[in-house]
């Protein structure tokens, strides 16, 4: 049974469980963490089991009520799918551990509610990894977006106003994803992914497809933030929770790198994204500019998180250069530096949010060798995240950069290999700045704040560790995961 | 005129996205917000009109074999789910916005940037 439902199972199991959760934890407020982290366990489960299925070359599909496709709604698991989706739920697995330690003091008397947002988060996430619907996918998108507005809004006293700027910017995409879904649906007469990959292939190319293109493309890039229209993403990451933080950025501008990764290759099709208009060619430089932007900004802040959000609009622009470049190479960059991405900046968020709960900030000017002294676990973690988000090897960061660099080169594109040595640069920059800070500079022993905690709690330095160290094993593994899965996710005629 | 739907849409979008854009008030841009929305809606159905076609309900008279009597359902139940997650994102904005009017006693976008300054 689960082999036949599994596609549904994992969307469903969290939406379920989102509505139950405020009823299970009702009259005892600590089974709220548990019950989670259980849900969230069974999806990771489910993932790594439907990416073994996928891999031995089974092309999973559930058709909802048994309409067949065209006409019903399809969930569809290939190896591209089966891969994002594992990717989120385990990094969100590590975070949910995390969450347990933290929130309680970031969110208090509202852990509950607020657990039963991550779970209609998840579903939202992997509902659009996993639909094959254009309609679908945008209603999925808005139940993780609504959901990603409440996890913001909880924050800070500003707060509210990032996250009221964010749902602004999120609707404006959603409306126009949806615009370019009427689009489509009067040229071609379909909403399903493979139906209209048939269809698109054989009709003529005519503005009103070129419209649906750019509408949705211009939608999903908001969602994505990539430059210049990345505006929403510094004050909502920095007003964020920390939990809030290091789930949606490692999950939240993946997920729509995604459906562009989708759109662009699967369903539109090369022939128009790169043959007919130079639409790629506008995400590239859009995203090189972004790249720069991000890193140059990165280096002004003197807040950590906001910091770390300038790196993710910078980091937002490597995929998007990646698939720019439209051959193996890139593409294979782009979608391991999504993977990559996802744990370094969940990993990055962690120690950040650890630094704030022990010593109540986290801006560097104020940083010092106490922190290395209090914390050595969670400054370790900070330093392999910080090297893999250079590219020293053999962390993981290096290989998503090399294969993104190798594409360049095959396509003699040098404006796109100079945009990633430079910024490469300018990541060890900012990093730096908190290295020589931490490892370097005496602490002065007069303004010693006494909020510094002794140690942080293992349920926080667990996770945390876990996420920065996997990406040792992730670099060393590499040529595994390149030859073994993302060399299959390669769209055809690339 | 066959196109004066459409051109209404276009106003409509333009319309909703100046007032979300360029609008200072937050509540105005929410009103730019739901005008952006209907506009979409209102393309959906304005594609699905047919002249001289009946709802997609079996008549005796017509029968199966002429679909062109009906008009197409789709859009009109795609839009029913677009309606409903219009409401729901109005409700998450109307929520903030009252949080924001209760923090900072402002709903003007530049007033507030100054007091988020200012902590």
């Amino acid at each position: 049974m689960i082999s036949h439902n599994s596609p549904a199972l994992i969307p469903l199991i969290s939406l379920g469980s989102a509505i139950a959760l405020p009823l299970i934890a009702f009259k005892k407020k600590a089974l709220a963490h548990p019950f989670t982290l259980l849900v969230s366990f069974t999806m990771v489960i489910l993932s790594f089991y439907n990416i073994a299925r996928v891999w031995q070359g089974e092309r999973i599909t559930y058709h909802f009520g048994g309409w067949l496709p065209p006409v019903g709604i399809e969930y569809l698991l290939d190896p591209l799918s089966a891969f994002i989706a594992c990717v989120i739920n385990t990094v969100a697995f590590f975070v949910l551990i995390h969450a347990g330690g933290i929130l309680e003091r970031e969110v208090p008397h509202r852990t509950v509610p607020y657990y039963a947002l991550i779970l209609l988060f998840l579903c939202g996430a992997n509902g659009i990894i996993i639909t094959g619907d254009v309609f679908n996918l945008y209603v999925f998108l808005e139940i993780f977006s609504l959901a990603g507005y409440g996890l913001i809004a909880v924050g800070e006293r500003a707060a509210v106003v990032a996250s009221f700027r964010y749902l602004i910017l999120g609707t404006l995409g959603a409306s126009f994803y949806l615009l370019g879904v009427g689009f489509l649906y009067i040229v071609t007469g379909s909403l399903n992914m493979a139906d209209l990959k048939r269809i698109i292939a054989v009709i003529p190319v005519n503005p009103a497809l070129i419209a649906a293109l750019a509408l949705m493309v211009t939608g999903m890039a908001l969602k994505m933030a990539l430059f210049p229209l990345h505006g929403w993403l510094p004050d909502a990451y920095t007003y964020a929770p920390s939990t809030t933080s290091a789930l949606i950025a490692p999950i939240g501008t993946k997920v729509a790198a995604y459906v562009l990764i989708r759109l662009l290759f699967f369903v539109f099709g090369i022939k128009i994204t790169v043959d007919t208009i130079p639409l790629l060619d506008v995400i590239g430089y859009m995203a090189a500019a972004g790249v720069l932007y991000g890193s140059l900004l990165a280096i002004a802040q003197k807040e950590m998180k906001r910091m770390l959000a300038y790196s993710s609009v910078a980091q937002i622009g490597y995929i998007g250069i990646g698939l720019s470049l439209a051959n193996p190479m890139g593409y294979i960059g782009a979608v391991l530096h999504i993977l990559n991405h996802a744990f370094m900046k969940g990993a990055l968020f962690l120690v950040a949010g650890n630094l704030r709960n022990g010593s109540g900030h986290s801006e560097i000017p104020r940083f010092d060798a106490r922190l290395r002294k209090k914390y050595p676990g969670g400054m370790a973690a900070f330093s392999v995240a910080a090297l893999s988000m250079i590219g020293i090897p053999p962390m993981a960061g290096f290989f998503s950069k090399w294969y993104l660099s190798l594409g360049a080169v095959e396509k003699s594109n040098w404006v796109m290999l100079a945009v990633i040595l430079i910024s490469s640069l300018l990541n060890a920059v900012y990093f730096t700045r908190i290295w020589e800070r931490v490892y370097l500079i005496k602490g002065n022993e007069e303004n010693d704040d006494t909020l510094l905690q002794e140690k942080e709690p293992l349920i926080l330095l667990v996770p945390t560790l876990i996420l920065s160290f996997s990406l040792i094993l992730l670099g060393l593994g590499n040529s595994f995961l390149v030859t073994k899965i993302i060399a299959r996710i390669i769209p055809p005629g690339m | 005129m066959s196109n004066f739907a459409y051109i209404s849409v276009a106003i409509l979008l333009t319309l909703g996205i100046y007032g979300m854009v360029l609008k200072k008030n937050l509540v105005k841009k929410l009103i730019g917000m739901t005008i952006l929305q209907v506009a979409v809606i209102m393309f959906f159905i304005a594609s699905a009109v047919k002249g001289g076609a009946t709802v997609p309900v079996l008549d005796e008279r017509l029968g199966i074999p002429n679909p062109i009597h009906y008009i197409s359902p789709l859009q009109h139940c795609l839009m029913l789910t677009a309606i409903v997650v219009g409401v729901a994102t109005s409700g998450v904005a109307f929520a903030l916005a009252i949080l924001i009017y209760r923090r900072f006693k402002t709903l003007d976008e530049g007033i507030l940037l100054q007091r988020m300054g200012e902590k």
